[in-house]
Order: structure tokens, then C-alpha cells, then sequence
């Protein structure tokens, strides 16, 4: 009986955050277009993840080398770690591990902002003053965190490939040169554009979470701290979810 | 009791013309608490009127129906001839900038400094007015309030006091017909709250603003109204000014005066 609640409870929030998506697409071409909330809201969900996109990236690309590098040194192909080590970045953990930091920071920071001004009434304040709070609150930030997450992806995989050259100098002498070069020889066109794109879905998917559970928040303070947990417990699972998703699309139009 | 009141409301009907806002047969209901049963109430033009009652009776929920944001299970809410609860979101913010509304918690933008708080609306309703234009009216409405120097302070820089005036300046910018006041001097000290009412009895002899004032702050009641609606049951229990309810002798009613 429970589990068949806790599916009602789960179908319902699913239903109610599709109506959400749609609200939001009804709002995104009308005017009032709030461009400078938008470039704000750019500033902040963009430049200001850089630091912690960039350190991970960075972490990211010298762990992966180093850790792989013992089994190609077995296999006897470690001159080829610069184009694996590229190849799962680009394809596969930059884009996934980004999307998942950047949940954890600005899920997070748009459930609890949101959600405190929907607790303190600032939302209610600005309806009834009759200006439009969904669109100056939510299509800003969605369309700001759609649009930032693939800047920092590429960021970050350019961060993390330098991370992988100074990895693959701890024990080698490979050339500034010839690591790019190895690493553009192995990566081709099919490798970068379907991870590309779906980071716009992830940075779409994580601003929308944000904002549904902060925009709908309730109960209080209590209420903006789950609302701030449950955005990053969401969109790190629809994460998932998409990349899954993602994965097969690319794997249905020969993109391997 | 009907009968009383319906006298009162062609009294004033008959004295200041037709209502700038009237509601019939209201109800509200939360799952099995009946907040609201058949609630009826007319304002006009120029009048202030306190809406009194205890704690939980529904005051908060009335002018919430009233501005939209909580929707009525039935009868109608016309202001300015329109009824609230048929119109559609564009035409709902349209009559908005019509009402101004006083939150009890202020609800002040955190985020922005009392400047931004002020031309928060205007910028969204008043496309093409210049910035020089936007700085006068911003100006003007903190002078009403008497807190010009506060312009570029944030909101967690001010009292108590000072936040309720800026929200009131707020409310004022886009000159409203009508302002709905929710518990205006709750949290605040006799004195400041004594300030505040005299402001909003200021405020409409200015602008010739109507006024409903949710309220259970007896000096409130006293000073700020013109007619005074007592909310009991869910339904408007009586209806007068601060001398006919004074001298009532129902002790439902004597009970809030005593």
C-alpha cells in the first residue's frame, strides 16, 4: 500500500513538473523579454561555477590518467592514453560529471532562493503587483542554465585534457604538441557533437528541477531546505536519465 | 443582521455612489474548514474600512480571494465592475496595477536595494517612461513615506518600521485605486504602528485612495476606519462605523471592543 502511494506521490510530481516544462515554454517567446535578469542570471550560474567546474575538470583529467596508466603500460599501449583518456571525457564524464557538480551548485541555489522567496511571499508580492514573476524568475534562470552548462562543459574538457597532460608527464615526456595532436587525431566530429548537445538537455533539466521545487516550495523554512535537496536529488537523476537516453539515440544514428 | 446590513450598504450606496469594489455570496473552503459561508461586503470610492476578527476567521484568506491569489469556490468579486474570478491571467494583472497590496511580512525583495525595490514594477508596467521620470515617481513615493534617505540601503538595513513604510511606498507607486492592507501593524511597537495608521489615513485624504484594512488592532480600528466589518463565522457579522459597533450591544460583536 505504501509503495503504491509513494508511485501515486512520484506520477503526480512527474505530472505536475511536465505542466511546469510547458508553462515555461508558453512564457519563453512572449514579451516581456527580461534580458538583462538574463545576463545576471548568466553571470551568476555561469561565470561564478567556473572555479568549481574548472578544479573538478582539472581532478577529473590527471586521476583518469593516472589510474589508467598502469593497465595500458601493461597492455603496452600507454602512447595511446592521451586518446582514451580524451575520448572518455569528451564522450561520456566531462559532460556527465560537470552536469552533476553543477546540480549540486546551482539546483541547490535556485531551490533554496526561490524557495525563500516563495516562503517570505516575495513571489506573491510581485504577482500582485501585477508583473509576471514566472517569467522574470524561472525563464531567466532556466534559459540561463540551459545555455551555461555547455560553455562550462567545454571548459571544463579543455581543463581536464590539460589535468591529463600533466598526468601523462609524471611518468612520460610527451610534448605539448604531440599530446594535442594525439589527442584531435583520435577524436572525431561524432564524438563531440552528441555530447554537446545533450549538455543543453542536462542544463535545461537541472535550471527546471531548481525552479519547480523552489517556485513551488511550502511549509516554511523546512520547506526551502527540501526543496533545495530534492532539486539536486532530482536533476542529478534525470541526469542520468537523459545521458541514458542520450546514449542510445546517438548509438540508433551510427554515432560510434 | 442581514437586514441591518443591507441598510448600511444603501446608506452608503446612496452617499458616495457605486461601489469601486463588491463582493456577494463568498465562499471559501480549505478541504472540511469552511473559512468563508456566503460573505458579502461592498467598498467605495474614497472610504477606508477595516475588516475585524479574530485570529484564523478568514481576514487574510478574504483579501487574498480579492487580489487572486487564492480563488473563490463560489459568488463573484467585482472591482472596478470586473469580476476577478473569471478573468484570465493577463487581464487579472492588468486590474493588479489597479490595487495595491500591504503585505503583513512586507515581502520586500532581498535582493534589491529600496531603489530597485520601487522601480521593480514600474520598469514592468511602464514600458516607455524615461529613467528620469522613473527617479522622480520613486522619489515622490519615498517622500510620502518620509524615507528618502533609505534610497540605495538594502532591506535588511532597516527596521521593522522602515521596511513597512518602504513596502507602503511600493505599494504606492503605480497609484492605486484601491489599497488592500494586511494587518498593517502587526510586529510593530504602539508607536511605530500609531505612525504607520497616520500614514495610511495621509495616504487617502492624498490620493483619494478606498481602502480595506485586514486588522484586529483596536487603535487601528479607531484611527484608520470609516466603516468597520466584523468577520465572524465566515460571514460579515456586522457592519458600521467605530461609534454604532462601539454602543453594539451583540456579544459577539462587544467582545472585540471591550
Amino acid at each position: 500500500m505504501k509503495q503504491i502511494s509513494s508511485l501515486n506521490a512520484a506520477l503526480n510530481e512527474a505530472g505536475d513538473i511536465s505542466r511546469f516544462t510547458g508553462r515555461f515554454l508558453s512564457h519563453w517567446f512572449k514579451p516581456r523579454y527580461e534580458v538583462a535578469e538574463f545576463f545576471r542570471q548568466c553571470f551568476i550560474i555561469g561565470y561564478k561555477s567556473l572555479p568549481l567546474v574548472g578544479l573538478t575538470g582539472f581532478i577529473m583529467g590527471l586521476v583518469l590518467t593516472m589510474q589508467l596508466r598502469p593497465s595500458m603500460v601493461d597492455y603496452g599501449v600507454e602512447s595511446q592514453l592521451p586518446a582514451i583518456v580524451s575520448i572518455a571525457l569528451i564522450r561520456e564524464i566531462g559532460p556527465v560529471i560537470t552536469a552533476l557538480i553543477f546540480a549540486g551548485k546551482i539546483g541547490s541555489s535556485i531551490g533554496a532562493e526561490l524557495g525563500s522567496m516563495r516562503v517570505t511571499e516575495q513571489i506573491d508580492a510581485m504577482e500582485v503587483s501585477g508583473t509576471n514573476p514566472f517569467k522574470y524568475l524561472v525563464v531567466t534562470r532556466v534559459f540561463a542554465a540551459t545555455c551555461m552548462l555547455p560553455v562550462l562543459v567545454m571548459l571544463s574538457d579543455a581543463i581536464a585534457l590539460y589535468g591529463c597532460y600533466l598526468g601523462v608527464n609524471i611518468r612520460g615526456d610527451t610534448s605539448f604538441n604531440l599530446f594535442w595532436t594525439q589527442v584531435f587525431d583520435n577524436l572525431a566530429f561524432y564524438d563531440v557533437l552528441p555530447a554537446f548537445v545533450k549538455t543543453f538537455f542536462f542544463g535545461f533539466a537541472v535550471g527546471i528541477i531548481g525552479c519547480y521545487k523552489g517556485y513551488n516550495s511550502r511549509k516554511g523554512t523546512e520547506g526551502v531546505g527540501r526543496s533545495a535537496n530534492s532539486a539536486v536529488v532530482v536533476s542529478s537523476i534525470i541526469i542520468f536519465v537523459l545521458d541514458l537516453l542520450a546514449v542510445q539515440i546517438t548509438d540508433l544514428l551510427g554515432f560510434y | 443582521m442581514a437586514t441591518a446590513e443591507s441598510i448600511l450598504f444603501k446608506e452608503h450606496t446612496e452617499n458616495q455612489g457605486a461601489p469601486v469594489m463588491s463582493i456577494c455570496h463568498l465562499y471559501k473552503s480549505f478541504e472540511d474548514n469552511h473559512v468563508l459561508t456566503d460573505f458579502n461586503l461592498e467598498l467605495f470610492k474614497g472610504e477606508n474600512m477595516v475588516v475585524l476578527g479574530k485570529s484564523g476567521s478568514g481576514k487574510s484568506v478574504l483579501i487574498k480571494c480579492i487580489i487572486g491569489l487564492l480563488r473563490a469556490d463560489e459568488g463573484t468579486i467585482k472591482v472596478f465592475g470586473e469580476n476577478i474570478p473569471d478573468l484570465n491571467d493577463e487581464e487579472l494583472d492588468k486590474i493588479r496595477t489597479k490595487i495595491g497590496f500591504l503585505f503583513q511580512s512586507n515581502a520586500l525583495y532581498d535582493s534589491m536595494t529600496v531603489r530597485q525595490n520601487l522601480e521593480f514594477p514600474l520598469r514592468r508596467h511602464w514600458i516607455k517612461v524615461s529613467q528620469q521620470e522613473v527617479d522622480a515617481m520613486v522619489t515622490n513615493a519615498l517622500n510620502d513615506v518620509g524615507l528618502i534617505h533609505t534610497i540605495d540601503m538594502m532591506p535588511e538595513e532597516l527596521s521593522g518600521g522602515m521596511r513597512k513604510r518602504i513596502a507602503l511606498a511600493r505599494t504606492l507607486i503605480l497609484k492605486p485605486e484601491i489599497i488592500l492592507y494586511d494587518e498593517p501593524t502587526t510586529g510593530l511597537d504602539p508607536v511605530t504602528g500609531r505612525e504607520i495608521i497616520r500614514l495610511m489615513v495621509e495616504i487617502k485624504k492624498k490620493y483619494n485612495t478606498s481602502s480595506l484594512i485586514i486588522s484586529h488592532d483596536m487603535n487601528c480600528v479607531r484611527m484608520a476606519s470609516d466603516r468597520i466589518v466584523v468577520l465572524l463565522d465566515g460571514i460579515c457579522y456586522a457592519n458600521g462605523n467605530y461609534e454604532e459597533l462601539t454602543n453594539n450591544q451583540d456579544p459577539k460583536v462587544k467582545q472585540f471592543f471591550e
